[in-house]
């Protein structure tokens, strides 16, 4: 499913990922966990393709297909799917609005005719029905006014109307208290399969227990630095990343 | 000084010009080297109206004119006005409304073109105690056009006056509303839009004097400038001696979409009262990076994600329509303008 080899990447000229190498088949999920500043988020902004995020080396291929030759929209058609840190908020936009729009957009890229609105409805009822999103909400401006939580399910409720075939979780943990952490983890949980790969990069082992990875990479200084079974995230939260720091120093 | 009395004299130095305070974005002066001749009748069809659908009561103006339009106390009426220039010469027209005591008015106004005209219109609105008037204005203007639209309202006590001017520029295009606010429970709404392409010129210009106590005055005005455009805002609220519990707010928001797009806004409160509620805003500056990568993220191209973007921006003006039907026309008509 997802490679990625050698891969170098730059902000505003510094280098934040420096070798970066990574395999995620179909079927799997894999946990990227690190100390702060290790380039958790540039690794998620890159495979998206973010203006401002520089590939200086290496590659990037998605089944094979050079992902970073994609431009953003082109990479959420074939399947790539950014669950963000910082859910944006935007005015104006009902989330239905939003949503339709997104997925009539990839449906035309596929080649795949544009949901009618009535389906288009339905789905909205049943997946935000599941995901305990009240359906009166999406009808108000996306994200704007939500609280943390709100932004984090509705984030989930894209995800699962979308769906696409290659997810990456940024810090989706962050801001949700153990309610709506169950919500969230069994929203993603019913997306995994066969022929789907995640990517969840957290800081804490908490989203481990509720969505169990296959791998466990240590990201450290732009580069994977350690892997390993679920076991890893559980000797990070004991022993924390200091010793992988100054192995990546 | 002014662009009426230019074209009747036929006399440049009667143009107003960037020495004008009110006039230095909009350089009519600077511009018009020297003014077309008349504008003949015009005999042909000059197709259907935008509003056409929504009222039988359709006033046209071809190249100049005068009409009169008059709602009798207590009563409803809807009028679809069009002031359109045929060719490239120059005229003028004058518009009298009289709305009496409590009744009700939907105007629905278009400036059309199709040439390098020289136009001037304007428009005398009085409200008689508790009337009210929803005025929708769009612009369907050359882009070698110069369009000048000047209309002074005179509110009553309890009357609602509510504007919504939709522009999208000429080679220099003017819409100018000026309001004597009497208080005493009016309240009156100036909204407006201006989407700028090409090397097209808008400019929205209004005063809202507040002369005694007790008016409300809401304002949201918002700008989308693309290419070479040039976009003009300038509000004006006064608020007289003693028009105590007046309450102003006034919002201007313009997005700048290209580097050479320009977008010249002057926001003004000027309060000689002590116990007023005013408030205004003030922003300029470009679409949100961070939004723009979210939508695109999502699926949509980057014309697409900008175009939903933009459009949001200046759905939070069309919104405020009150007639639903005008409120539809509208979003249509901006749609059509932001995915050109």
């Amino acid at each position: 499913m997802l490679t990625v080899s050698n891969l170098h990447a730059a902000v505003d000229g510094k280098e934040i990922l420096k070798g970066l190498s990574l395999d995620v088949p179909a079927g799997e999920v894999h946990a990227i966990m690190g100390p702060n500043g290790a380039g958790k988020s540039t690794l998620s902004y890159v495979l998206t393709g973010r203006d401002g995020y520089e590939v200086t080396g290496g590659i990037a291929t998605l089944d094979g297909e050079d992902l970073l030759a994609l431009s953003p929209d082109e990479r959420a058609a074939r399947g790539v799917f950014l669950s963000f840190q910082y859910p944006l908020e935007i005015p104006g936009v009902p989330a239905l609005t939003f949503i339709r729009t997104a997925l009539n957009a990839q449906r035309r890229v596929r080649g795949e005719a544009e949901i009618s609105a009535p389906e288009f409805l339905k789905l909205a009822r049943t997946k935000s029905a599941e995901l305990k999103i009240d359906f009166d909400m999406l009808k108000r401006a996306l994200n704007v006014g939500f609280s943390g939580g709100e932004k984090k399910r509705m984030e989930i409720l894209q995800m699962a109307m979308l769906s696409p075939r290659f997810l990456i979780l940024d810090e989706t943990d962050s801001g949700l208290d153990i309610d709506a952490l169950r919500i969230v983890a069994d929203g993603v949980n019913a997306l995994r399969g066969p022929d789907r790969a995640m990517l969840v990069i957290t800081h804490y082992q908490r989203l481990l227990d509720y969505i169990k990875p296959d791998r466990v990479h240590v990201l450290a200084g732009g580069r994977i630095v350690a892997s390993g079974g679920p076991e890893l995230a559980h000797e990070l939260e004991r022993e924390g990343y200091e010793r992988y720091e100054k192995a990546a120093a | 000084m002014s662009l009426a009395t230019a074209i009747r004299d036929r006399d440049v130095a009667e143009l107003p010009g960037k020495r004008d305070e009110d006039w230095r974005w909009t350089d009519l002066r600077g511009l018009i080297r020297a003014l077309p001749e008349p504008s003949p009748a015009f005999e042909g069809e000059v197709g259907e109206g935008v509003f056409d659908a929504f009222s039988a009561d359709r006033r046209v103006l071809v190249n100049g004119g005068d009409a009169t339009i008059e709602v009798a106390g207590g009563d409803a009426a809807t009028v679809a006005l069009r002031l359109v220039s045929r060719g490239a010469g120059a005229h003028t027209s004058r518009v009298t409304l009289r709305i009496g005591e409590g009744a009700r008015l939907r105007l629905f106004e278009t400036y059309e073109s199709d040439a390098g005209s020289v136009a001037q219109a304007s428009l005398t609105i009085s409200l008689a105690p508790g009337a009210a008037l929803e005025r929708i204005v769009l612009t369907s203007e050359d882009a070698e056009a110069v369009s000048v639209s000047q209309a002074e309202v005179l509110l009553a006590p309890k009357s609602r006056f509510s504007q919504t001017v939709m522009a999208s520029g000429a080679r220099r295009q003017r819409l100018e509303t000026h309001v004597l606010h009497p208080g005493g429970q009016g309240a009156a709404r100036l909204d407006g839009v201006y989407l700028v392409a090409g090397k097209r010129h808008s400019d929205q210009t209004t005063v809202v004097t507040h002369a005694s106590v007790d008016g409300v005055t809401e304002q949201l005005v918002k700008g989308v400038v693309r290419d070479q455009a040039r976009g003009v805002f300038q509000g004006r609220i006064v608020v007289e001696e003693g028009a105590d519990r007046t309450d102003a707010r006034m919002g201007h928001h313009a997005l700048i979409l290209s580097d050479r797009a320009e977008v010249d806004a002057k926001p003004e409160l000027e309060i000689y009262a002590d116990d007023v509620a005013c408030a205004h805003g003030n922003t300029v500056g470009a679409l949100d990076e961070d939004a723009l990568f979210y939508g695109r993220q999502r699926g949509m191209p980057e014309p697409e994600a900008r175009a939903l973007l933009t459009e949001a921006f200046i759905g939070e003006v069309i919104d405020r329509i009150e007639h639903d039907g005008a409120r539809e026309v509208v979003r249509a008509w901006a749609a059509e303008r932001l995915r050109a």
